[in-house]
């Protein structure tokens, strides 16, 4: 396990050149720029500002599935009027849940987080060592770590299959999408956020990408990882609330 | 160019403030128990925000053909970040405005809204479908019959095309028109419903609007204060046909109403 | 490793593809969404000429167009209104110049993410043309309105147009919600984490802001508009029922039941409202730019400028249900939005006041932008006090659905927020392209357009009073709207020439682009940052040399100094706000 501190930023040496020649002047230190130019590259400041942009987003898609909460609560508590009986009725029908698979697959994504914290932390690690791994003639040994991130695109994989198990017994039972609100809306949250997973999962396998086969700098493909990482425990965070939403009002 | 400025403003301000007073086009004649209320309250608004109106493009016009630059001689521009205290000043003026009006209308609201209609009122039902309005009373009984999507047929007349349910032994006394008839100064309990899609009904002269909603019955009520025809214009769009989804509101006498009742009701035998 | 990294990101690209198409360049990517709003706006215009014709002359046979039925009418006015507001008021002010000028005004080399930011227009140029494409489907473009409420834009018979048509309508509102996310995501970070040294939040330019917090509003709004979008799809084409309750269309009994229309309608206002807000405020940041600029005196009250946007900002969350006051919608809450209502135009008051304070003893230099900034002031006074008429309930009685929203949503919108993009235009065209636009040319469109928005709009009012319906495609069939026929012949012919003098516009924009006198850095001896680069300004805004920032946003007429302004990056003065 890592012992490092989670938030060890990286510093590329020349951040404070403050030499003359091509180098652009940065008004007197404490810059906010990622560069203008040649030199200067603060990947610390590159990766906190990833961040905040991932917080953004995540704000985006929380609004998103804000919109459905209180269209799901709204749908569940209004009586439509039955024409037929003059009066005011509910429709609502609970779904019927295969509540072992649901908790099984919560079970995969929550594991799924824990292999991309360890991804996460590892990267971290690796880019914070890289100035020491560039003097030449230094090692640290074997380098080859355990593929946190491989397990985790695998679990990613494994919980989309898991959804789309759900999705059959969901059918045999006889519930689909326009069998009831009830059901309507299950698959709905279900679907959005397998959508949005996919999506996450697609940013792993770059991320597995940039450090294989387009040879980013280790910095650089910290950044990806992590926000990937921060991304992806949203992601599990998201849907146990799918989960409980769903066990509260189904 | 700021003399230009300020004339323009000014005479579209001034036109427009004519054109509002003398008002060749005003809200048409109030024929409900709301309206002259309605109509305060909106007289009331038209000459605050007028005067704000007027006031604002005024200064507007005026400060940029004062304060034009005269060129190199004239005074530099004051030197000012702004002021404070009229700030203030202003916002608590603003608010003060705004709210009080809001605060004197919600009066109005509250009587016509947050009421239910009285005991004593003439309930209609009004059912709005693509491209037109269908009106129910519920006859001697004084029950609303069911209807039943099922049996909806618009070319078969009015009793099916709100699908009335004649199985129904409430529904069997009701009768269904093209054309709203109402006894003058007795308030009239509506129910709105509608079959497709959103419709609005609106009587201008009631000054009544109200949507009507698939999958909702809403009551809603007026009072007709005279005796005259009005005009119902749909209100919210609703396809193709939503320019011509109109119909005729006939306040009558009581005595008129009641003969115009008995006549539907003897038809039906 | 590190260095060819950054070389490789920040350096000039080549190649036509790269420097044109997909360029990272937030100045490149300004200009492209600047000419994109610039080919919806004249769609979106000659949409409304069609429309303002056939409801004069409803019989007309028009060449090409042929005769415009009823519903062909209804398809007109949904596609003009969505690709107005959208792709127009949602597009220029934000995307087009907040892109090109936020980094640049805040001493920054770039956005936050250059890569997002290219993907954002192309997004928003798929949906425009997924937009389009709902023309030329069998059944043609929807024609249940900008605001699309169910059954009628849920149910493929409720009409023609409702078929694929609204299918393509509401994705192409799906896609455009993801780029306006995007786009949003990087303002927000841009402006927090790349200010230059000195760009203190209380410096920044009243542009930035009103882009800021724009974008603050586009991220927390549009994520519930795609998920209103979603369910009406599902509505649509999966059998659901989230607003379709029993309902039966054209004689057939649908196979829905329980849902609520008014669903939709709280789900769409509460992105809705906040959108005519989105649409506005850029607009606003430009005007008391401008007013500042060429009155030679500091914006008055700029600390209540920041606060007025705020708390429009804020307040424009929660009074959505004043569209909805007609609706069947609880009347008690309906007595809670108006009062908020009636709130929101405390701090729109202030504003307008404190445009006013900074012409006052100003030194006025009538140059175009100027002439549209004061148009802008005028018009967004004309507008918004028809507001408090529409805020209280008891009015909205008589007229919810009328001309008279009509009138008042097009002067804010459809004028003030427009006149806000062409002082825009003609103010920062001399740093964008180098050279300066045609004064006169100027002039003639701005009074052509002051003008005759004035004699299409204000007469709306009239006609809502009267009690004249909106969105019906002819006046021929309800008895008390024969009378207005007129007034309607009027506001016709004024469009006819107010849509001619936009020729004016485009003409000098094209022909001053590449024939117009060369601009020097700082034409109108402006404050800042932006009037301090190249003209236009290098691929990284600043040659390399990093602004350091010293004064705030307004210091115009400063006593004591040297000249009649003092830029933000000149030594400091020592006047604080």
């Amino acid at each position: 396990m890592s012992t490092l501190a989670p938030n060890f930023a990286v510093k590329d040496p020349r951040a404070r050149d403050a030499g003359g020649g091509a180098p652009p002047s940065f008004g007197g230190g404490g810059d906010g720029n990622s560069g203008g130019g040649n030199g200067a590259f603060d990947y610390g400041e590159r990766l906190r500002r990833a961040r905040l942009g991932l917080a953004l987003g995540l704000t985006a898609v929380i609004m998103l599935f804000v919109g459905f909460t209180s269209a799901l609560l709204v749908r569940k508590g209004l009586p439509s009027f039955d024409v037929q009986t003059n009066t005011y009725s509910r429709d609502w029908v609970p779904i019927n849940l295969p509540w072992v698979l649901l908790f099984v697959n919560t079970a995969v994504l929550l594991v799924s987080s824990l292999t991309m914290e360890f991804a996460r932390r590892a990267i971290t690690r690796k880019a914070a060592l890289a100035p020491v791994r560039s003097i030449p003639g230094v090692s640290l040994g074997d380098e080859r770590g355990f593929p946190w991130l491989g397990t985790t695109v695998i679990l990613g994989l494994g919980f989309l299959a898991g959804q789309l198990l759900v999705w059959r017994i969901l059918h045999e039972h006889r519930f689909f999408v326009n069998t009831g609100p009830s059901s309507s809306f299950a698959y709905l949250l279900f679907a959005t956020h397998a959508v949005h997973l996919a999506g996450g999962v697609i940013a792993l396998m770059y991320a597995a990408a940039a450090s294989w086969m387009l040879h980013r700098p280790v910095e650089a493909q910290r950044i990806v990882v992590d926000i990937a990482a921060w991304y992806w425990h949203f992601m599990a965070l998201l849907w146990i609330y799918i989960v409980v939403l769903l066990m509260i009002v189904r | 160019m700021g003399l230009a400025l300020l004339a323009v403003i000014w005479l579209i301000t001034f036109v427009s403030t004519y054109l509002f007073i003398w008002h060749p086009w005003w809200l048409p004649a109030g024929m409900s128990a709301a309206a002259a209320a309605i109509d305060h309250q909106f007289v009331t608004t038209y000459i605050l925000m007028g005067i704000v109106f007027v006031l604002a493009q005024c200064s507007l016009g005026l400060f940029v053909w004062q304060y034009r630059d005269r060129g190199p001689s004239a005074p530099p521009a004051a030197y000012s970040h702004g002021n404070t205290t009229m700030e203030i000043v202003w916002t608590v003026l603003t608010a003060v405005l705004f709210v009080g009006l809001n605060l004197m209308g919600s009066k109005i609201w509250a009587a016509e809204r947050f009421e239910p209609a009285q005991a004593s009122a003439v309930p209609v039902e009004v059912t709005g479908m693509q491209f037109a309005w269908y009106f129910r009373y519920p006859g001697p009984d004084g029950k609303f019959g069911l209807t039943n999507p099922k049996l909806m047929d618009p070319s078969s007349g009015s009793e099916a095309a709100i699908g009335l349910d004649t199985s129904d032994p409430a529904a069997k006394d009701d009768v269904v028109t093209g054309t709203m008839f109402l006894p003058v100064n007795r308030q009239v309990d509506l129910t709105l419903r509608a079959v497709d899609v959103i419709h609005s009904f609106f009587v201008p002269n009631m000054r009544f609007k109200q949507d009507a909603v698939p999958g909702l019955a809403i009551h809603m009520h007026f009072t007709p204060i005279q005796i005259g025809d009005y005009e119902i214009a749909c209100a919210e769009l609703c396809g193709l046909g939503h320019y011509k989804m109109h119909g005729i509101v006939k306040v009558v006498s009581q005595e008129d109403f009641d003969k115009w009742i008995a006549a539907r009701e003897a038809e039906k035998q | 490793m590190a260095t060819s990294e950054v070389v490789h990101a920040h350096a000039a690209p080549q190649g036509f593809i790269r420097k044109y198409i997909f360029s990272l360049d937030h100045k490149v990517i300004g200009i492209q969404y600047f000419f994109l709003a610039l080919t919806a706006v004249w769609v979106g215009m000659f949409l409304s000429l069609l429309m303002r014709i056939h409801l004069i002359w409803p019989q007309v046979d028009l060449p090409i167009v042929g005769h415009i039925q009823p519903e062909t009418y209804l398809s007109l006015l949904t596609m003009h209104g969505t690709i107005m507001v959208f792709f127009v008021l949602t597009t220029a002010p934000q995307g087009g110049f907040g892109n090109y000028f936020l980094p640049i005004q805040i001493g920054a080399p770039d956005m936050a993410f250059p890569v997002l930011n290219m993907l954002s227009f192309w997004t928003t140029f798929v949906a425009f043309v997924v937009m389009i494409a709902a023309f030329f489907v069998t059944g043609g473009a929807p024609l249940h309105g900008w605001t699309g409420y169910p059954p009628l834009s849920a149910v493929q018979s409720t009409g023609p147009g409702e078929g694929l048509g609204a299918d393509l309508w509401i994705t192409s509102i799906a896609i455009f919600c993801a780029a306006s996310l995007m786009g949003a995501l990087n303002f927000i970070t841009t402006t927090l984490d790349l200010r230059a040294k000195g760009m203190t939040l209380m410096r920044m330019p009243l542009t930035v802001w009103s882009w800021f917090i724009t974008a603050i509003l586009g991220l927390l709004a549009f994520g519930v508009l795609l998920s209103a979008g979603i369910l009406l799809l599902m509505d649509r084409n999966l059998g659901t029922s989230f607003f379709l309750p029993t309902l039966v269309v054209n004689g057939q009994l649908m196979g829905h039941k329980g849902g609520s229309p008014l669903l939709w309608q709280h789900l769409f206002w509460f992105f809705g409202h906040p959108e005519v807000y989105i649409a506005i405020l850029p607009g606003m940041g430009v005007a008391s730019q401008v007013l500042s600029t060429f009155s030679r005196k500091p914006i008055f009250g700029y600390r209540a400028m920041v606060y007025a946007m705020l708390a429009i900002g804020f307040l424009g969350f929660m009074v959505w249900g004043h569209h909805m006051f007609m609706s069947g919608m609880s009347p008690y809450s309906a007595f809670a939005f108006s009062l908020l209502t009636m709130a929101i135009g405390v701090p729109s008051a202030i504003k307008t006041f404190n445009w006013l304070g900074t012409i006052y003893k100003g030194r006025v230099r009538f140059y175009t932008p100027m002439l549209f900034a004061v148009g802008f002031v005028s018009l967004f006074v004309s507008g918004g006090l028809s507001g408090p008429f529409l805020a209280q309930p008891t009015l909205d009685i008589p007229l919810h659905d009328t001309y008279f929203v009509v009138g008042h949503f097009h002067l804010i919108m459809g004028v003030a927020a427009i006149f806000g993009i062409f002082a825009a235009t003609y103010y920062w065209f001399p740093k964008m392209f180098g050279r300066m636009m045609n004064e006169g040319l100027g002039r003639a469109h701005f009074w052509f357009s002051f003008i005759g928005t004035y004699a299409i709009f204000m007469p709306m009012h009239y006609l809502g009073m009267a009690g004249h319906p909106r969105r019906y495609s002819q006046l021929t069939e309800v008895a008390y709207l024969h009378p207005l026929i007129p007034l309607q012949t009027f506001m016709t012919y004024a469009a006819f020439i107010t849509i001619g003098a936009q020729f004016i516009f485009v003409i000098n924009l094209f022909w001053s682009m590449f024939k117009g006198p060369k601009a020097a850095d700082n034409p109108w001896d402006a404050t800042t940052v932006e009037w301090t680069t190249a003209t236009p300004p290098p691929h990284d805004n600043f040659g390399g040399q990093t602004p350091v920032i010293h004064n705030g946003p307004y210091e115009y007429g400063v006593p004591g100094a040297a000249r009649d302004f003092v830029m933000q990056t000149d030594p400091a003065i020592g006047a604080t706000h």
